[in-house]
């Protein structure tokens, strides 16, 4: 049976707690490292993703906190600026939701998405949001990694072996729900031991398979926000191996915002294809002010078909995954024209 | 005979209720009072001298109480006795990633598992040999000193029938190559044994094996411990597959440090160590070459495998001669040569999976067979009827056929799927593909040589009215132990549920050979057939005293014995057994199965692919293609299977849709592929089995011919049915896109590829698959050429010797 | 590492152990309670052999942690028959119709996904008495099943839905 390697764990009942026990087990202030195994605290939320990564000692924290314990850690409600949907709210939770369903379509339909249904059950969406990048040379046991000699996520000194020349790990963005929250406009607010602050989703992550997101390991995600949807559409459409348990290979989301038949406001988010989730400006700019007709289509897709630049990585292959993205944006356009 | 009154019903199965409420014991669920846990230090090497293996450190580490490396097990072992070339834990010399190196048994598999990296291990690299071209060449390394040439691990030529006189009266040839991925059994249970050695110097171990015979001689072997004082205890399997049929490291390790402790040790897998440990589908390269006249009759078959063995033999001598033997058996061939190598790689060994050895080349053969009906015009279906080899006939290479029903499988699925009203008329991205197959009923000959029974079984009554069959039969899900008591039940005229059966047990029970080759039903159903039989004669003669009427009157079943004629006259079976106990004294008796003499040919290599029966079915595929992406979605599987009789129907069907899915899963994207010498996939996550949201809709249909020799008529169901759905799926695909796929697995990326679509364009193809031996490498054309030119040679001096 | 007390309400029965904290639930319920009904295939997430219920929630206990579980109810295919069983009065343990089912309908060859697959069936039926043919396969896609192909799965949540509505 494969293990967790041995660590404590406490159950804070606030996030304020929570942020005092970080700092408390040496979480420096503002700290951005992601890779090295030998971070000596974090959090946990479901564990879906971070167990996995520790029973393959990519990480070994001694100390655990859980976010399990935390009041009003879960829960949806609606408030003045939109929808507010606490870190600690279950992915199950989040696709059945009715107002996240009918409103934030693309959402319920990421949601429901990732992996399978025990993992929905207590995977959370500020785990999601905070999900490790992946990589076929990285989510290996120990061994497997040893056998290789190891790759520059988990040890500095040693190449990436995708592209031994590259400067940065190239490891992939692999959350459904954030392109979603992308092209819903979201933001996060993040909480330390020195206060909270809120960050547009859009801002959190960035292109290097390391330093993913810009959440320093003293902070916490405690909710994620979603702007009124007064007269928006969208959808999220995903490439993956099998019908469920596997990340996607391109995750694409579009959400327009159309006033009679001319489009007011267009996102396209792409996942899975490069280390950070990302908006297509592009894309976004090639549909506003136009009908969703098919030239305009056309013009998002290229965009996309552009911005996806995926390594060899992942499953799949990298052509096979540039042109769905492409076909993607194409399905899910007309999907919302229609 | 009589009505039946359990065979042929639904009933459930007598070993569900273990299942379903959680208290069947698979390996890992046992623990023993002072149990240690165990763990196997592996290679990272794909291939190297070991220079250095220290335990002492990890030796200290508290919690550690002994470890053993492979010079304490020196013995040479191997399923097939005749080319053993394992030992159980590598000595010197490791061969692939993942290859056992040393064993640590501890307190807590904690413990086990850091005193891991206490092992210090040191090893001085040699190039390894990664595919089957590189294996053929002799300028480089040797992986096994054994091998006479190259790489080589074994060799093959056969010819039957007058090949050139066939091809030269043929009036259409076709030449094609295939390339066959290789592909792992994933069971979802990983192996786990925990090996006892007590105070009287006797061994036990229980272990998910499917072989618990050939499994004991191994360890008698490795161990150096009589076979008597050794007890192999099969527990129930949680998938096998034919992966657990080969004797594994884990199992000799943790008898050994159960001797060395004197404590029982506990060896269970994780999930990677599984696709180390593998057994799977040999990856094969094929080239078929057929002639056929204007009407579609066959005249000459040439089939040519090269097979990717990796690292050991295991069963690779049966592999290699199985691409080749059951070709002949589905359609009348009248010429046939067959070419076979197998080569020695530094992956983790192959073996036999679910259709062992055959599955590759019947992939090859439908797939031409498609394209001969193509050529030809002719409707698939109708085109293999027309040339069907006939029931109770002999094939070109001596096989000996008895019942057949292809042609009924391939009418019950023209009636049911209207293939021929559908195919060639769907839109563009749908398609229809069929294809048929054959497996054996159990392997005419056994692993070693003896001339014993392959399978024997006892049965007991007691004067509670109970029956317990005792056989040696491994339960991996398949149903044996639920055939074993609907056999004995069937005779004596009881119900399943009243038996009780004691398998997979060297000590309790008499010896089955395993749970390979689909010989179980065949085999032990006939022994047990032959055992329970005797004691029914008993019974029947002490009722028909105790009655005053004639025997020939009494039929026994539903717990009495009855008078045909009059349902009011009848002894319980209790008050029989009572009867006949009096009578014959204790009342037990033994039964056996050898197969029949001369169902095989007399040439060397012909000992592969005789079988007191064959199965026979075959498949309809239907496929939608995603134009855009690539992505191929398989949405109805239909076959049909010719089983001989199906003693518990819903088994049967199981069977039927299990292998439907397994073959769905082969040729859809399951592929057991390596990157320098590390296997690329070795998770759930990453080896793509498939999920019931993938799984096509399935669908069975069962045929009987009643077999003569098979229990009651019965035949085997549960490895043929998977060879057919394969081809079906790659002509399906073909009707859909017009692109073959001559190679295996079919994924977004290769459909792309073929229509033109990938992302760097690229001109549109027709085909997929390899163009030849080597891939342009000019280095293994050479050795191709070599090759064929000893056997030429080989060939020219046997004809004039 | 030293190990703590926990209690856990496991199948109606309230068990107080000692578990390192690193021990997931899996692991404390088959071999610090000896309930080896659980099965485990990949200890990753990856298979779904090791669903249980936490307070009627299918999830995997290859990656909870007992104290995350706290005092909800976990239930295993141990307590899936009928819990209240041995009481005086009461008839022998009556088995869950999902077990019947998959019985009849030779829903379990090898078993070995078996406890996982009714745990996530149970998980179905208990919210959706009338689950489609797309509603089973989305319950258990989480489950692999290596045997079957699914199919008689299928047909023997079909089969013990109608039982448990009394058809
Ligand atoms: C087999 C398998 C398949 C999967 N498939 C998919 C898939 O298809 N798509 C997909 O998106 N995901 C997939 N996942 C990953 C995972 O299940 C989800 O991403 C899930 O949402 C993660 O949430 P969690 O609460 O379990 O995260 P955890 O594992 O608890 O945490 C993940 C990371 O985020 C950090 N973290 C958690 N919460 C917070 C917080 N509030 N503030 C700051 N940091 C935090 C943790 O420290 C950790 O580093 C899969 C996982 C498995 C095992
Ligand atoms: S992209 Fe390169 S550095 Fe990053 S995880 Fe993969 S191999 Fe390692
Ligand atoms: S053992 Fe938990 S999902 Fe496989
Ligand atoms: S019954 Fe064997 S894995 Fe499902």
């Amino acid at each position: 049976m494969l293990r967790l390697p041995a660590f404590t764990m406490e159950r804070p009942g606030t996030y304020a707690e929570a942020a005092t026990l970080l700092r408390a087990h040496g979480a420096a202030r503002g700290d951005l490292t992601r890779g090295t195994p030998s971070l000596p605290v974090m959090l946990v939320a479901g564990g879906t993703d971070l167990f996995p990564n520790m029973k393959r000692r990519q990480f070994t924290p001694r100390v655990l906190i859980s976010l399990g314990g935390v009041a009003d850690a879960t829960g949806i409600a609606r408030d003045k600026s939109g929808l507010r949907i606490q870190a600690g709210t279950t992915l199950t939770t989040v696709a059945s939701d009715a107002q996240v369903r009918e409103r934030y379509t693309a959402l319920a339909e990421a949601a429901v998405l990732v992996s399978t249904p025990q993992l929905r059950n207590m995977g959370t969406i500020g785990g999601n949001i905070c999900l490790d990048t992946r990589c076929n040379w990285y989510d290996q046991s120990a061994f497997w990694r040893g056998a290789e000699g190891f790759c520059m996520k988990t040890h500095p000194e040693v190449v990436c072996r995708v592209a031994p020349s590259s400067p940065r790990c190239l490891a992939v963005a692999s959350a459904d729900t954030v392109p979603a929250l992308l092209a819903l406009g979201a933001s996060v607010a993040i909480q330390s031991a020195d206060g909270t602050r809120t960050v547009a989703l859009a801002d959190l992550h960035q292109e290097d398979g390391i330093a993913h997101t810009k959440i320093a390991r003293d902070e916490i995600v405690v909710s994620v926000t979603l702007p009124d949807a007064t007269g928006w559409r969208s959808t999220y459409l995903k490439q993956r191996d099998r019908g469920s348990f596997d990340f996607p290979i391109v995750g694409l989301a579009v959400a327009v915002k159309r006033d009679g038949a001319r489009v007011t406001d267009a996102r396209v988010a792409l996942t899975a294809v490069a280390s950070r989730p990302q908006l297509v400006a592009d894309a976004a700019k090639a549909l506003i002010g136009g009908s969703l007709d098919e030239a305009a289509i056309a013009a998002a897709a290229d965009a996309v078909h552009k911005a996806a630049r995926p390594m060899d990585n992942t499953s799949g292959t990298i052509s096979q995954r540039k042109r769905t993205a492409r076909v993607f944006a194409e399905r899910a356009l007309r999907a919302l024209a229609a | 005979m009589a009505e039946l009154s359990v065979l042929g019903k639904r009933l459930p199965k007598v070993n569900s209720w273990a299942h379903l409420t959680g208290s069947a014991k698979y390996a890992d669920d046992l623990f023993l009072p002072r149990m240690l846990y165990g763990r196997l230090l592996r290679s990272t090497q794909a291939h190297a001298r070991i220079t250095k293996l220290d335990v002492s450190r990890a030796l200290a580490h508290p919690g550690v109480v002994a470890i053993v490396t492979g010079p304490d097990m020196p013995e040479t072992i191997g399923i097939m006795p005749s080319v053993q070339d394992e030992t159980a834990l590598a000595i010197d010399r490791v061969r692939y990633v993942g290859e056992p190196v040393a064993a640590i048994a501890a307190i807590d598999e904690d413990t086990a598992f850091e005193a891991m990296s206490l092992i210090d291990v040191e090893y001085d690299p040699l190039p390894p040999i990664l595919t089957i071209e590189d294996a053929l060449r002799e300028d480089l390394p040797k992986i096994h000193e054994k091998s006479r040439r190259a790489n080589i691990f074994k060799e093959v030529h056969l010819s039957f029938g007058d090949l050139d006189a066939g091809f030269a009266s043929a009036d259409h040839m076709r030449d094609d190559w295939f390339f066959f991925e290789g592909n792992t059994h994933a069971p979802i249970e990983s192996h786990s044994a925990v090996a006892s050695f007590e105070g009287d110097g006797k061994l036990t171990i229980w272990t998910c094996t499917q072989v618990p015979h050939y499994l004991h001689r191994e360890l008698e072997k490795a161990l150096g411990l009589p076979r008597a004082k050794i007890r192999v205890v099969a527990t129930p399997s949680g998938g096998g597959f034919g992966g657990k049929s080969d004797p594994f490291a884990h199992e000799f390790a943790a008898c050994l440090l159960s001797m060395r402790t004197k404590r029982p040790v506990k060896i269970t897998l994780d999930r990677e160590e599984v696709f180390y440990a593998h057994r799977g589908r040999h990856p094969v390269k094929m080239r078929i070459k057929t002639g056929v006249k204007q009407d579609g009759e066959i005249t000459a078959v040439h089939f040519q495998s090269w097979l990717d063995g990796g690292a050991y033999s295991s069963y690779g001598i049966a592999t290699t001669y199985y691409t080749g033997a059951l070709m002949t058996v589905t359609y009348r061939i009248p010429a046939y040569k067959f070419d076979g190598v197998r080569v020695y790689t530094n992956k983790p060994p192959c073996g036999p999976k679910r259709g062992h050895g055959t599955t590759q080349p019947r992939y090859a053969l439908e797939c031409q067979l498609d394209k001969i009906a193509v050529d030809l015009g002719f409707d698939a279906l109708e085109y293999r009827k027309r040339i069907l080899q006939p029931a109770n006939s002999r094939t070109v290479n001596e096989l000996r056929i008895t019942s057949m029903g292809l042609g009924q499988c391939l009418d019950e699925l023209g009636a049911k799927t209207k293939y021929s009203e559908r195919h060639g008329q769907l839109p563009r991205g749908k398609g229809v593909g069929i294809a048929g197959s054959a497996y054996i009923s159990g392997a005419g000959l056994p692993i070693y040589w003896n001339e014993m029974p392959h399978s024997g079984a006892t049965v007991k009554l007691d004067r509670g009215g109970g029956v317990t069959v005792y056989c040696g039969t491994a339960e991996i899900g398949q149903g044996s132990d639920n055939m074993l008591a609907s056999v004995a039940a069937e005779c004596l005229g009881v119900r399943p549920e009243d038996v009780h059966v004691v398998s997979g047990d060297t000590s309790l029970a008499p010896v089955d050979l395993g749970s390979y080759s689909s010989r179980v039903t065949f085999m032990a159903g006939n022994a047990v057939k032959d055992a329970a039989w005797k004691l029914r004669e008993w019974l029947l003669d002490a009722a028909s005293e105790r009655l005053a009427i004639p025997r020939e009157c009494l039929v026994p079943a539903d717990r009495r014995i009855t008078d045909l004629r009059d349902p009011e006259q009848f002894v319980t079976f209790d008050d029989a057994v009572v009867l006949a106990e009096a009578k014959h004294g204790t009342l037990s008796a033994a039964g056996s199965y050898r197969p029949p003499q001369g169902i095989g040919g007399g040439y060397k290599g012909a000992g592969v692919g005789p079988s007191p029966a064959y199965s026979f079915q075959a498949s309809v595929a239907e496929v939608s293609v995603d134009l855009e992406t690539g992505v191929v979605t398989v949405d109805r599987i239909t076959t049909a299977h010719d089983c001989g009789r199906a003693l518990s129907p819903a088994n049967v069907e199981g069977q039927i849709e299990g292998s439907a899915y397994m073959g769905y899963g082969e040729i859809m994207g399951e592929e057991q592929v390596f990157r320098g010498g590390l296997h690329k996939k070795p998770s759930l996550l990453d080896y793509k089995i498939p999920t019931s949201l993938d799984t096509p809709e399935l669908e069975a249909i069962i045929v009987e011919t009643i077999d003569k020799e098979g229990p009651f008529g019965a035949k085997e169901a549960g490895e043929g049915p998977l060879n057919s759905v394969i081809p079906a799926i790659a002509n399906a695909v073909y009707d859909a896109i017009g692109v073959r796929f001559d190679e295996t697995p079919i994924t977004a990326d290769k459909v792309l590829a073929a229509l033109g679509k990938r992302d760097n364009r690229g001109m549109p193809k027709d085909r997929i698959g390899p163009e030849g031996m080597g891939d342009g490498q000019e280095a293994a054309n050479a050795a191709l050429r070599r090759l064929s030119f000893t056997t030429e040679a080989r060939e020219k001096k046997k004809a004039n010797a | 590492m030293t190990k703590q007390l926990l209690t856990l309400n496991v199948n109606g029965e309230s068990r107080t152990v000692a578990a390192e904290p690193h021990h997931t639930l899996l692991e404390v319920l088959r071999e610090e309670l000896q309930l080896t009904g659980t099965k485990h295939g990949c200890e990753l997430g990856e298979c779904g052999a090791c669903t249980v219920l936490v307070d009627g929630v299918a999830v995997l206990s290859c990656l909870t942690l007992p104290m995350q579980v706290g005092d909800a109810i976990v239930t295993t295919v141990e307590g899936l028959a009928d819990a209240g069983a041995g009481a005086p009065g009461r008839e022998a343990r009556k088995l869950h119709p999902l077990q019947t089912a998959f019985a009849e309908e030779g829903a379990a060859q090898c078993g070995y996904c078996t406890p996982g697959m009714l745990m996530s069936a149970k998980a179905l039926l208990d919210g959706n008495p009338s689950p489609t043919r797309d509603d089973m396969a989305q319950a258990i896609s989480g489950n692999l099943c290596r045997c079957t192909g699914y199919t008689a799965i299928y047909e023997a949540i079909d089969s013990a839905a109608r039982m448990a509505r009394g058809g």
